[in-house]
């Protein structure tokens, strides 16, 4: 799967080239390249441990790469000057698991931190600046509010509208439908198609939800144990044959090594007797 | 055998040394970010911040660290009061009472006093942000996290920890005048004439010199032990009781230091 190409006609705006990454000896990502194309939504797909959460840390300049490069606008976030790679991270907006909104501030507060810290903007028109973006989460009337007063939905939608305020040319999400109910999962998937259609953004997704990534994604890379195992359309990806593909979109669990021993605990639970 | 036992030397030197030298690289962030921490030149946000920081470690801090060096006094003046009465020297009492807190005790209970509340806040705090993601979010945003949340505490530390200091040693010397007052009938005004007599500028400024070593030490360790949280809640926990700990120990080997470095060079 090595050079993926991007989308035939469109240059990339991130290109991983080869990238290494090893924690305590142990290999997380082993060789992977991918090019993401400028307006494109890549879902980054995987089980847990496959790497997906690791490249995403890799693309968004977190960590850097043991070997290889990573390509973001050309510039090489693996071997590039710290004030290079702050200019650069200013132009990429990312909404986190959890959201990591501060606590200590109010939800415009937290909107408008990036405005205030890398602008010289008004008071006023940063106010400003930050109650439009929340009006395009949907919480222009939440501003006010701590952190902490915020539905789970509400704090991930929080969080994109603070990834917006310095109107990035790339979004990244990492697992934005983990821990919501399929509703409110599905508002925010919603909210990330109507963004990239109003502002055109290069979309990164992490995610490990089937139903999420089919909804947004154009193309979609499939990692196994740090390794990028396909790349393609929903399409490609469905007519793949690859069965770790397969086992991941049909929801087949990995076989237990002992089913004996197992069925005979369930039986001997099952029947009240002493495990 | 001789080989674990070498290694397991070796690996613990190279811990000690890998942290002191990420102390020193802090250290040397932290610096560079105070100047955008001032008011008038620097990020008024930051400025903001450090406010709210001095609250939170120097005046909610006062009433703690004034009883703490209330009673030291007392304690102090009585030790010193049960051996010198013996030889009818119970006017020195009085500079026992004074140097001592200038000099030592007015800026050590003041650091151990705020490490044990700062320090193991700082880095409960920090630790918490790091398992949030919050520290990810910063650099993602292109903010420092030392100059966004280490910074204002380091600027309010320095500026508050010596006005506690004064004012522990103020508590300290104001106790030792109570218990004189109460066994030896010495009234307050004459001792208080007796204290500025025994007070010396250089033990002033060796006690203040003292506490900004110290606020140092408490920030910069409260806030690495929080930077290097690793995993869960539990982790953060581990970090506040490292933090206080480390930083207490820090100071006191600090104060042995400069102690050492003040009777070499002429301080009496």
């Amino acid at each position: 799967m090595a050079g993926a190409p991007a989308h035939a006609g469109t240059e990339p705006v991130i290109s991983v080239r080869d990238v290494v990454v090893s924690y305590n000896g142990r290999r997380v990502l082993d060789g992977i390249n991918l090019d993401i194309s400028r307006g494109e939504t890549m879902v980054l797909l995987g089980g847990s441990g496959s790497g997906k959460s690791t490249l995403l840390r890799q693309i968004i300049g977190l960590e850097r790469p043991q070997s290889g490069r990573i390509l973001v606008n050309g510039v090489d976030l693996a071997n590039c000057r710290l004030e290079d790679l702050k200019k650069l991270r200013r132009s990429i907006g990312v909404a986190f698991q959890n959201a990591a909104l501060f606590n200590s501030m109010s939800v415009e507060d937290n909107v408008a931190l990036p405005l205030r810290e890398h602008t010289r903007l008004e008071e006023s028109t940063i106010r400003l600046m930050t109650w439009m973006k929340l009006a395009v989460v949907g919480l222009a009337e939440f501003g006010k509010l701590s952190p902490q007063a915020l539905s789970g939905g509400m704090k991930k939608r929080a969080a994109v509208a603070r990834a917006l305020s310095l109107d990035p040319e790339i979004l990244v999400f990492d697992e934005p439908s983990a821990g919501l109910d399929p509703i409110v999962a599905a508002e925010l998937d919603e909210l990330i198609l109507g963004l990239k259609r109003a502002f055109n953004m290069t979309v990164v997704v992490v995610t490990h939800e089937m139903a999420s990534a089919f909804r947004i994604a154009d193309r979609m890379a499939m990692l196994y144990k740090g390794s990028l195992i396909a790349v393609g359309t929903k399409g490609e990806l469905q007519s793949n044959s690859h069965p770790r593909i397969r086992q991941f979109f049909d929801r087949v669990p990995d076989k237990i090594a002992d089913t004996g021993a197992l069925d005979e605990y369930f039986q001997r639970y099952l029947e009240g007797g002493s495990v | 055998m001789t080989t674990s036992i070498v290694e397991r030397v070796g690996g613990a030197t190279l811990r000690h040394v890998e942290y002191v030298g990420a102390l020193v690289i802090q250290l040397r962030n932290a610096l560079g970010a105070l100047r955008r921490t001032l008011p008038l030149v620097g990020n008024r946000y930051r400025w903001r911040s450090a406010i709210h920081q001095m609250l939170a470690v120097g005046v909610d801090a006062f009433p703690m660290v004034g009883i703490m060096a209330v009673c030291a006094g007392f304690i102090l003046a009585m030790q010193g009061a049960s051996e010198l009465r013996r030889f009818g020297a119970m006017q020195f009492v009085v500079d026992l009472v004074t140097i001592g807190f200038t000099r030592e005790l007015g800026p050590l209970l003041t650091a151990i006093a705020v490490s044990g509340r700062s320090g193991s806040a700082f880095s409960a705090e920090i630790g918490s942000m790091v398992v949030t993601e919050e520290i990810d979010a910063l650099r993602t945003m292109a903010i420092d996290p030392v100059e966004f949340v280490l910074a204002p505490k380091f600027l309010a530390a320095l500026i508050v920890l010596p006005c506690l200091t004064v004012i522990s040693s103020a508590c300290g010397i104001l106790a030792g005048g109570l218990f004189m007052r109460l066994s030896t009938d010495m009234a307050l005004s004459v001792y208080l004439r007796y204290v500025v007599q025994s007070i010396v500028l250089r033990d002033v400024m060796t006690g203040l010199v003292k506490s900004l070593a110290f606020a140092t030490i408490i920030v910069h360790v409260g806030c690495l032990e929080g930077f290097r949280v690793h995993g869960g809640p539990d982790a953060v926990g581990r970090s506040a009781t490292a933090a206080v700990v480390k930083s207490t120990f820090l100071v006191i080997l600090a104060d042995v230091g400069f102690t050492a470095i003040f009777y070499l060079t002429g301080g009496k």
